[in-house]
């Protein structure tokens, strides 16, 4: 069944709509359109893929066929990777820069001379100007020293992202040339003691100068990477701004670029951290500094947005550097599972050990395909912009976890070996944990993911919801219908399962991926119905059902994993890649595990679950401030002074 | 004094941390799938180029490779080190596999004529055929001084200076232009293609050409006849003494 070789001669039937260049829409412009490979589909008149999920809607043409370079992009890919990875294995000493709690000089400055510093930045500012794509699989190579990619990220993802996307022509041609050859480094200031999460809190406040020509900064931020060694910084502060409808002032946040040369700018000392140690990590404060109001980022009261614009887009990237951290892990752990001998079998012969290098190649493979798949729907995204926030956030919350599950069970295998600070396997599990806290909490995450989407399919279903309650019984029975007929779960044909050999227009799940596709796609028609009964039983309320709302996250971040690997996996099958029979395979796989938790948590939403109970316990404990139950050894006075005598046998 | 032109050889290779395999049938290696990269010394040859450059002493590096179209790969990789254009013979499938060192030194030789070079630059040896051949032929039929196994070049008036690594020692030689130098593992360290040289390198020209546009007749006199692995290696022995040692040494007849 899962075997494809037979299938593969039928695809010369078919148009070649695959063949659409992830480069092709570049927002920098720098390539040519190629009009060989025009997409058949106009990205412009949909909303971004995962939204519609939560309708159970599947827009089959963003996704599939799964994106590709084109040949000249794909050459020249592979030749920038070699010499990063070739400089990541001579000239990077991961242990000494953990020990050291810094990178050296030398070492950061060979990064520069790369180019890596300035991957996005487009080419007219002296960057490398790669789409996401690009920047991701370089990511893949950088992920192995986790202080270098976080200083690397720090610097272009976050630190002089808000320039490439909020700046003006004057602001961009300023700054963009230094930071493009690391000659400047960049830092982004939004968190401060009392607003992490909750960024809109900021204190900081920047004051208008009497002469209108200036503000002046005055606060102070935390835990602000490469805080120590930036010479310019995306600083988020107060403003007051006049409602221009109500006359009324108020207090905006707005974004500045910063120089450190303006003054009253000092850096903390370094934090001594868990992971990412190389990276510096320190306090910023600023007092009276004075920035220029041509230096305001964006619009006076926008920052917000500037600052969500910046965090939401970088987050795919997470993805690939998540796999290439894991693929490493597995190459590493793989050596000694097929070397060490317990009851005098090799480890690799033992099914629980089996078992942990599926499931970190499952999730390996999950995070690349989704990451990729992000990525290629960004860059083809006509004019670039594209909303693919909740994508990103999915990527994110599914990398950061499986990173950190995948190095726990490559530990797991290498046994007292891993835990020894001789083997770099305690720095990777020290490194992994930030993933999942930093770039927004993974909580924050899923409570994005599933209020965007179930305000999204909100919109949509207001209408039909007003009916509904009204009475309407047409409309009731027709949505019952779809909930529960024919057969639970099942609804209408989602139009990218192929039921015969033939993959036809090419938008379609491969034929050797028909298992998989037919679990994603009864999940997507079950979570169409979700959303409806979740939004008629809570209504506006769902906002504050966050146990509900992590499983609608849970669930949909699975359906774009499957998603992805189907459409990748397909991929494979067509082009005939090497080993695509074992993609496939792992495919199918991921998507049953998928859809076996998947369903649990329909499950769970749909009847009576534990959730009140465990809010419950979660309060008491809070309320009390600690432990409540008693020690298992206490003793009350009335009943313990009864001996207890053991029952005769 | 800047008017070398220097013409540098680059081969595709297998990549120096791949763990070679032996066909099944012992015709060659396996290649396909595997990665590959610039050969080493080529690499040293290279950077040896662009820093006579870089010192002003050399007004263009034009890089040459012999190979089946991947080996534009080489030559872009050479472009981004810093040649100023590539030249790529095309030699693929059948020919490729039976092409030896004069083969390469007879269009080498017919290049650099062509070419008006008056420095070539190549790898003392390729670490895939470790023949170690091509310099001193392409040598001999330009009828130019050689300087093989340099560790050191030095520009001297219309001389060149060359340290060469020899046994037991070094020599210094001084060879007229025009010359041909091979280089050896010490001459430097070469660099990484940067990428954004590697980004400019694609708007450098790569000229194709066929062995027969220099009269190359690519018939070969050598057959491989079977490529084998080396012995597997027998596990070794500790041993406690010195005593020990040469009992084990007598026991095998080693001694």
């Amino acid at each position: 069944m899962l075997s494809t070789g037979k299938l593969r001669p039928t695809l010369c039937l078919v148009r070649r709509p695959w063949c659409v260049s992830a480069g092709g829409f570049h927002s920098s412009g720098r390539r040519l359109h190629n009009p060989d490979e025009v997409d058949l589909f106009d990205f412009r008149y949909t909303t971004p893929f995962v939204k519609n999920l939560f309708v159970g809607k599947f827009i089959r043409e963003q996704v599939f066929p799964f994106p590709r370079l084109n040949q000249q992009d794909y050459d020249q890919l592979q030749q920038m990777v070699d010499p990063v990875e070739r400089y990541f294995k001579d000239d990077v000493d991961s242990k000494q820069i953990d020990m050291d709690a810094k990178i050296p000089p030398d070492t950061l400055q060979g990064l520069k001379d790369l180019g890596l510093f300035g991957m996005q930045v487009p080419l007219e500012y002296g960057g490398l100007g790669l789409s996401n794509t690009e920047y991701a699989r370089l990511g893949e190579i950088t992920a192995i020293d986790g202080a270098i990619a976080v200083t690397l990220a720090a610097h272009q993802a976050i630190g002089l992202k808000g320039i490439m996307i909020a700046g003006n022509e004057e602001q961009k041609a300023k700054y963009l040339p230094k930071l493009a050859t690391g000659e400047h480094v960049a830092a982004f200031a939004l968190t401060e003691p009392t607003s992490g999460s909750d960024a809109a809190s900021i204190q900081t406040r920047g004051t208008l100068s009497s002469d209108g020509k200036h503000f002046l900064l005055n606060g102070g931020k935390i835990w602000i990477s490469n805080g120590g060694i930036a010479d310019v910084f995306t600083v988020f502060a107060k403003t007051e701004v006049v409602d221009s409808k109500s006359g009324q002032v108020k207090d905006k946040v707005t974004a500045f670029i910063v120089e450190r040369s303006f003054g009253g700018i000092t850096s903390g000392k370094p934090e001594d951290k868990l992971g990412i140690r190389g990276s510096n990590t320190c306090t910023v404060h600023f007092e009276d500094t004075p920035v220029p109001v041509e230096n305001v980022l964006g619009e006076v009261g926008g920052g917000f947005k500037v600052a969500m614009n910046i965090l939401n887009g970088g987050r795919f990237s997470m993805g690939s550097s998540g796999a290439g951290i894991v693929k490493k892990l597995i190459e590493q752990t793989a050596e000694h599972a097929t070397t060490r001998v317990q009851f005098n079998k090799k480890l690799m012969e033992f099914p629980l050990i089996q078992e942990k290098f599926a499931d970190m190649a499952l999730r390996a493979y999950a995070m690349e395909s989704m990451a990729y798949l992000t990525a290629g729907i960004m860059d083809r995204w006509p004019g670039g912009n594209h909303d693919c926030s909740v994508e990103a956030a999915m990527v994110k919350v599914y990398s950061s976890e499986s990173v950190w599950s995948s190095v726990s069970e490559a530990l797991q295998v290498l046994g007292g070996l891993g835990y020894m600070k001789e083997y770099p396997y305690e720095r990777y599990l020290r490194d992994a944990r930030i993933l999942m806290i930093f770039e927004g909490t993974n909580e924050i995450l899923r409570l994005y993911i599933a209020l965007v989407g179930m305000k999204f399919a909100g919109d949509i279903l207001k209408e039909k919801l007003k009916e509904l309650k009204r009475g309407n019984l047409g409309l009731i029975l027709q949505t019952m219908r779809r909930r529960w007929g024919p057969g639970f779960g099942l609804g209408p044909s989602l139009g990218f399962v192929s039921e015969d050999r033939f993959i036809g227009d090419g938008f379609k799940a491969h034929p050797s991926l028909t298992a998989g596709a037919k679990l994603l796609e009864e999940n997507v028609n079950t979570m169409g119905a979700l959303t409806e009964t979740l939004l008629s039983r809570h209504g506006k309320g769902i906002m504050e059902e966050q146990l509900v709302l992590k499983r609608v996250a849970d669930i949909t971040t699975n359906l774009y994993a499957m998603t992805a690997v189907v459409s990748r996996a397909s991929k494979a099958a067509i082009s005939g890649l090497p080993n695509y029979d074992h993609e496939v395979l792992m495919a199918n796989t991921f998507c049953q595990k998928s859809y076996n938790a998947n369903m649990q948590m329909f499950d769970d939403l749909s009847r009576e679950n534990t959730d009140a109970a465990v809010q419950k316990i979660g309060k008491d404990i809070l309320k009390a401030g600690s432990y409540i139950a008693a020690h298992p050894l206490d003793r009350t006075h009335d009943f313990d002074n009864i001996d207890v005598v053991p029952p005769r046998r | 004094m800047a008017n070398l032109r220097i013409l540098v050889g680059v081969k595709r290779v297998i990549d120096y941390a791949v763990k070679i395999r032996v066909k099944p049938d012992n015709s060659g290696v396996v290649t396909d799938g595997v990665k590959h990269s610039m050969n080493p010394f080529c690499e040293i040859a290279m950077e040896e180029a662009v820093r006579l450059k870089e010192k002003k002493l050399a007004k263009e590096i034009i890089a040459v490779s012999c190979g089946p179209t991947q080996a534009q790969e080489t030559i872009r990789t050479a472009l981004a080190m810093g040649a100023d254009r590539g030249i790529h013979v095309e030699v693929s499938g059948k020919d490729y596999e039976n092409m030896t060192p004069l083969h390469v030194s007879k269009i080498l030789a017919k290049l650099a004529q062509e070419q008006e070079a008056n420095l070539v630059i190549l790898g003392k040896q390729s670490i895939d055929g470790d023949n170690n051949q091509t310099g001193q032929m392409t040598a001999a039929l330009l009828d130019w001084p050689q300087a093989t196994f340099a560790s050191e070049v030095t520009k001297e008036n219309e001389h060149l200076k060359v340290v060469r690594e020899i046994d037991g020692g070094l020599e210094t030689v001084t060879v007229t232009l025009p010359a041909v130098i091979t280089a050896d593992l010490r001459l430097n360290e070469p660099r990484y293609a940067t990428l954004p040289n590697i980004m400019k390198a694609k708007k450098k020209k790569i000229a194709k050409h066929k062995a027969s546009d220099f009269g190359v007749d690519l018939g070969s006199s050598v057959e491989v006849v079977s490529v084998e692995d080396p012995p597997v290696r027998q596990a070794g022995q500790k041993v406690e003494s010195t005593e020990e040692l040469v009992a084990k040494l007598k026991e095998s007849g080693v001694i």
